[in-house]
């Protein structure tokens, strides 16, 4: 008890600074482990350009992006998710609850199942990017054109994004149903989501997206948390509820769509790391958002290192291992007696 | 005329029925809410006291008629600038995991902006506001690990640290115990004295009528009665308004008491 005061009651900066360090190991982990295990000397050596040629390219090509990657998207999902959270004020709520994953799932199915996707590499993370977005703003449509028409009622958004999302993913089901068994194989890996196509391309388009999301949401933290207590307080507060709400759901979306369209749809991230963070220090979203960021990429770097080093050659889809270490790390987070 | 003489809100002519309800909540109100005095809005359940706290507020949107505060309509207020003129306390919010003063430093961030740091003044307005509403013991405890009126109190706190000229209470001691209930009415009446105006809806008629200086009796959304406390509440009009038999009785400050009768009709 006294030990889990202890970490409530650590100041801002010094929890900030733990999971920089945490994450910033898990990235040293993630260049050095694979299936040819290098050391710390010999991956600053590649990193500096000295050394063996295929050390080098496995290093600066393949890991180093791939680490990156995976970090960045951790971190996207982790705000995003919080932030949809405390929009919604739902506890179950997650990046994909307003059907950003199934819109992207079925621009994704769709380039795999007309080849298009073997054929030009960048259509399938864009037609997944537009998908996203366009299933956010169908959802959003449907959402406004029921009660008065001026506000967004959350509720009603929730339950629009529940529909539109089974409504996809009955779609893309029934491509499939008459697809042949090498798309279905190809999409199937896409939605359990993988780190295995990322380069510095995808890495360097990837910071350019999330990278205005994450600051507005970050500056969005004071009215996150009035919203996240109700719409009205959040206006007594001096909050411009709606404004408010729709550029915060864009910035979410933008950070959901982004992820998914280069490394598909990755569960359980969106979900958990923001409610871990709240279990150990609040809601409070000035510190929620950036913990959470931190957090997210130093658990999916590491699930990410897992996927692609555990099963020897055979790649596990990251989906499986973030759930398979997450759950337990979260269960026994939800018994700690910790309650202040 | 009622008692006070500038006028903070003014409402006239103001209706607004819920999209999809048969009859309007609020029907052709017209009403001055008078500077710097304590008004309390009566009347039975769903007369459309929270619904009227609304419209005043700007979170509900009228299909009719118009609102000014200080003498400008809603419309040409920025949020912002109204949550630094008007605090309110609102009935209901959803159970987040925040801490008691997390929660009472909210009051402070209409004077914030999205960067700034708690200055000194806003740290010395939160303490204060947690000490005059019984709540600074709680300080580092979870809002959900409080009882429904030790949350009320830390809302109540959350308003004063806001620091506003106006403030505007719905139901405040609904669920508060008598001693809370009373330093609550006690504290409105401090405010008031420092020139607060202060309005709030209530189903305690005898505390309204001992503590306010004007009272709003309402019904199915129109006002049936406004002005001094003797005035509103008189025998014949509580008894039609509340359909239920009453005496009024007089308290020993003067102010007129509503005692219903035993053994009324039952509906």
């Amino acid at each position: 008890m006294t030990h889990a005061r202890a970490l409530l009651a650590w100041p801002l900066s010094l929890r900030l600074l733990v999971l920089a360090l945490a994450a910033s190991v898990v990235l040293i982990a993630a260049v050095r482990l694979g299936a040819v295990s290098l050391t710390f000397s010999s991956v600053l050596q590649a990193i500096a350009g000295r050394g063996d040629s295929t050390t080098i390219t496995i290093v600066r090509e393949l890991r180093v992006p791939r680490a990156l990657q995976a970090a960045l998207v951790g971190a996207a999902l982790a705000v995003s998710g919080a932030t949809f959270q405390a929009l919604l004020r739902n506890p179950l709520a997650e990046p994909y609850t307003l059907g950003v994953s199934s819109g992207a799932a079925a621009g994704a199915v769709l380039t795999v199942v007309t080849g298009w996707a073997t054929r030009y590499v960048w259509s399938l993370p864009l037609a997944a990017f537009a998908g996203g977005i366009a299933s956010m703003l169908l959802v959003f449509r449907i959402a406004y054109s029921v009660g008065n028409k001026q506000t967004l009622d959350t509720r009603v958004l929730l339950l629009a994004g529940v529909v539109v999302s089974a409504f996809l993913v009955a779609l893309i089901w029934l491509v499939l149903t008459f697809a042949d068994t090498e798309s279905v194989r190809a999409a199937i890996f896409w939605m359990m989501g993988s780190h295995a196509g990322a380069s510095w391309r995808s890495v360097a388009i990837l910071g350019v997206c999330l990278a205005p999301g994450l600051l507005v949401l970050f500056a969005l933290a004071r009215p996150l948390n009035l919203l996240a207590i109700g719409e009205p307080t959040a206006a007594y507060l001096g909050i411009s509820v709606e404004r408010t709400k729709i550029l915060a759901f864009a910035m979410a979306t933008l950070l959901t769509a982004a992820s998914v369209a280069v490394s598909g749809t990755i569960g359980f991230v969106g979900l958990v790391i923001p409610h871990a963070i709240r279990l150990l220090w609040g809601s409070d979203n000035r510190g929620l958002l950036p913990c959470a960021a931190l957090a997210g990429a130093a658990f999916l770097a590491a699930a990410d290192t897992s996927a692609r080093s555990i099963a020897g050659a055979n790649e596990l889809p990251i989906g499986i291992v973030t759930a398979l270490i997450g759950v337990p790390c979260f269960v026994w987070l939800l018994r700690r007696p910790a309650t202040r | 005329m009622i008692a006070g003489s500038v006028t903070a809100w003014s409402l006239e002519g103001l209706s607004y029925r819920p999209s999809g309800a048969p009859r309007p909540t609020v029907s052709d109100v017209s009403l001055e809410i008078p500077h710097s005095r304590m008004t309390a809005v009566i009347g039975p359940n769903g007369a459309g006291k929270t619904t009227l706290l609304r419209l005043m507020l700007g979170t509900l949107v009228p299909d009719g008629g118009m609102i000014s505060l200080q003498g400008r309509t809603l419309a040409q207020w920025t949020r912002r600038d109204f949550a630094r003129a008007v605090a309110v306390v609102p009935q209901g919010e959803t159970d987040s995991l925040f801490t008691v003063r997390e929660m009472v430093a909210m009051g402070r961030y209409p004077h914030l902006g999205p960067w700034q740091r708690e200055r000194l003044e806003d740290a010395t307005a939160i303490t204060l506001a947690m000490d005059r509403c019984d709540v600074a013991q709680f300080s580092d405890r979870w809002m959900a690990t409080l009882s429904g009126g030790e949350q009320q109190r830390v809302r109540l706190a959350r308003a004063i640290a806001q620091d506003a000229p106006v403030l505007v209470l719905d139901e405040p001691t609904t669920s508060l115990d008598i001693r809370h209930e009373m330093t609550t009415f006690e504290l409105l009446r401090e405010l008031r004295a420092d020139g607060t105006t202060i309005v709030l809806a209530t189903h305690n008629l005898n505390l309204a009528a001992r503590y306010a200086d004007n009272l709003v009796l309402l019904r199915d959304g129109a006002v049936v009665a406004h002005g001094a406390p003797a005035d509103v509440l008189t025998a014949s009009r509580v008894e039609a308004t509340y359909e239920w038999p009453v005496d009024i009785a007089v308290h020993t400050d003067g102010s007129p008491q509503v005692v219903p009768q035993a053994g009324g009709r039952s509906w």
